[in-house]
């Protein structure tokens, strides 16, 4: 991986010696059709309703008064009832779940959209290296995507699609790569997306848990919305699972606080770092080009702290 | 608040007034008890958390007594009798797992509340019997009838514990395990577990215990190997107020738990399930090197 800033000549590269992948670019239908097939595979344990939604829920008082069901109670937009001793809202960054249940959620929106596009490459390489540049108006990345020389494009310089690839060849002496040329964008693949950062106030309640961007929203520079998501996932299941192993009710508080206690620490150091690179290289102002310039230098001629990064970063 | 009188004109009877009334009263006093028993964080959380210490224990050593494992239900096919069940905070957990379970209380409150309680889990309310009972009552019916006792915070206030453990013997099969915790009579538990728990940190609500009714393990061990039971483990417990947990200790100079299998034929509890092929390979197998 290289990177480099637009107003200076700093760069730095990440490289792996050994065999380990430092990461992987896995498309997103590839995955849906993995995780399809793994659903079919417990279809005993495991029902899914496609094209359904929920339209309401109800949540159990606090005390435990006769009449009322003290699980969670759904209503399905097709009038179905669903009731549940826990439920996880994975509904993404405007999630209803965590509305419906009053989670405050702290957000910020960037005055910036992603725009999203598969690019052809002029010539053929060994298409395994990511490179990403800060502009003042955003950083532009370009993702190995296969060996068809496919790449993925991520501009988030505003909503204009400028003819900034001509900003990927670099200038100066230092000694790095080149990155490929790109032929021609792949029509119809282009998206845009508008990007802000979120953080939910708290990931659960009795009998709720949130996951995902439901509990985080991040900026797409560093590429770690989705390995955030994966991470609670692994860490939720790993305490229902002890739970289960305990015979506790699954919406019992004290383990989904447990979980709450190990994302948090995880999630807010790196969303707040996050953040701040995004506020860091989106400026022009000498005094933080110097220290971005300075700070991306030393890191790139101490491996030690590169090696951290990558270990962080692949996890 | 309207005068009971002006109903009368309405057409409700005072006396109507009054039983509905005491019902109401009633049904407020049946809330708060649940809400006593099933508040997590309430006057019984000590009780709660000790879950995280007694669940384990049962299930571990039975699946260790050579218990066929079931994906999801390790305790499945096992009868577990909860003695002082109370509001049923041990007895739901165990149903979780698997067993099937009697949960019996002398108060009927307290099985009301429990019974309340699992009624909400279609699962539970199948796997958990409840009954407001003594031991003594129900030996009768129960003879041999389950693989496991659970005697949880019971003996310390159990007036006759030799009969209380001969009762048990009784009721489990031969082989059966019996799981007791309770506190141990030492000046030291005086000082934590009625001074400290009770008056001062109100971790046990007061008037709970009688230091006198506490049993030391020797005394406990000593009953129960003159009455048909062979004691296998004894292990302190502490509860640490400050993170409202409990952990194992070395001591049992407070609180302790035991677990006692009663003597009969083999240690192995008997298979309830056909053996699948595989088990009934790996059964043959060691059946040379078994004891």
């Amino acid at each position: 991986m290289q990177v480099w800033d637009a107003c200076s000549e700093a760069i730095i590269t990440f490289e792996k010696d050994d065999l380990d992948d430092m990461g992987y670019i896995v498309e997103n239908d590839v995955i849906m059709s993995a995780l399809t097939k793994q659903l079919d595979a417990v279809a005993d344990r495991v029902e899914v309703f496609y094209g359904s939604r929920a339209v309401g829920y109800t949540w159990p008082l606090p005390s435990h008064s006769s009449d009322t069901s003290p699980w969670v109670q759904i209503e399905l937009a097709d009038g179905r009832r669903l009731q549940t001793k826990l439920l996880i809202g994975a509904d993404g960054h405007n999630s209803v779940v965590r509305k419906e249940a009053e989670i405050q959620n702290i957000e910020h929106q960037y005055d910036q959209s992603a725009v999203v596009a598969t690019l052809h490459l002029s010539e053929a390489t060994d298409n395994n290296v990511a490179w990403q540049r800060f502009l003042p108006t955003g950083p532009i990345a370009l993702l190995p995507w296969s060996n068809v020389n496919h790449s993925d494009f991520i501009d988030a310089a505003g909503a204009m699609f400028r003819s900034a690839l001509s900003l990927l060849k670099p200038s100066g002496t230092a000694v790095r790569q080149l990155p490929p040329s790109v032929a021609e964008v792949d029509p119809e693949s282009r998206a845009v997306f508008p990007l802000g950062m979120g953080h939910a106030a708290q990931y659960v309640r009795h009998r709720v848990a949130l996951i995902g961007d439901a509990a985080h929203r991040v900026h797409p520079l560093a590429g770690q919305g989705v390995n955030l998501g994966f991470g609670d996932i692994a860490c939720l299941a790993h305490h229902l699972s002890a739970a289960a192993f305990n015979g506790q009710d699954l919406g019992s508080l004290k383990h989904l606080l447990r979980f709450e206690t190990e994302r948090q620490r995880h999630n807010v150091s790196l969303i707040a770092a996050i953040d701040l690179l995004k506020r860091l290289y989106s400026t022009s102002l000498s005094p933080l080009v110097l220290l971005r310039t300075w700070g991306l230098q030393a890191t790139n001629a101490l491996p030690p702290i590169k090696e951290q990064i990558m270990a962080f970063a692949s996890k | 608040m309207e005068n009971v009188f002006s109903h009368h004109i309405s057409g409700i009877s005072f006396m109507t007034q009054l039983s509905l009334l005491r019902v109401t009263v009633r049904r407020l006093k049946f809330q708060l008890l649940a809400h006593r028993w099933w508040d997590e964080q309430g006057e019984y959380s000590a009780l709660h958390s000790m879950n995280d210490i007694r669940v384990p224990f049962i299930r571990d050593t039975v699946l260790n007594m050579g218990n066929t494992y079931q994906r999801g239900s390790p305790l499945s096919g096992i009868k577990i009798l909860d003695v002082g069940c109370g509001g049923g905070l041990l007895s739901e957990p165990l149903g979780r797992l698997g067993a099937s379970v009697t949960g019996i209380d002398p108060l009927e409150e307290n099985i009301r509340v429990a019974d309340q309680h699992k009624s909400f889990d279609p699962v539970l309310a199948k796997r958990i019997q409840y009954k407001s009972s003594s031991l003594e009552e129900i030996v009768e019916e129960s003879v041999e009838m389950f693989d496991v006792i659970v005697a949880s915070e019971v003996v310390e206030h159990v007036a006759d514990l030799e009969m209380f453990i001969k009762c048990c013997c009784q009721v489990l099969k031969p082989g059966g395990s019996l799981f007791v915790t309770t506190i141990n009579k030492t000046q030291l538990s005086y000082i934590l577990g009625i001074v400290v728990a009770e008056k001062i940190a109100g971790i046990v609500p007061e008037g709970t215990h009688d230091w006198e009714k506490f049993v030391p393990p020797e005394e406990l061990e000593q009953l129960l190997e003159a009455n048909g039971f062979s004691v296998k483990t004894v292990n302190g417990i502490l509860y640490n107020p400050l993170t409202g947990s409990w952990s194992w200790i070395e001591s049992t100079s407070i609180n302790y738990a035991l677990h006692a299998v009663k003597s009969g034929s083999q240690a192995e509890t008997s298979q309830t399930e056909p053996l699948s092929e595989m088990e009934s390979e790996q059964c043959s197998a060691t059946a040379g090197t078994n004891v």
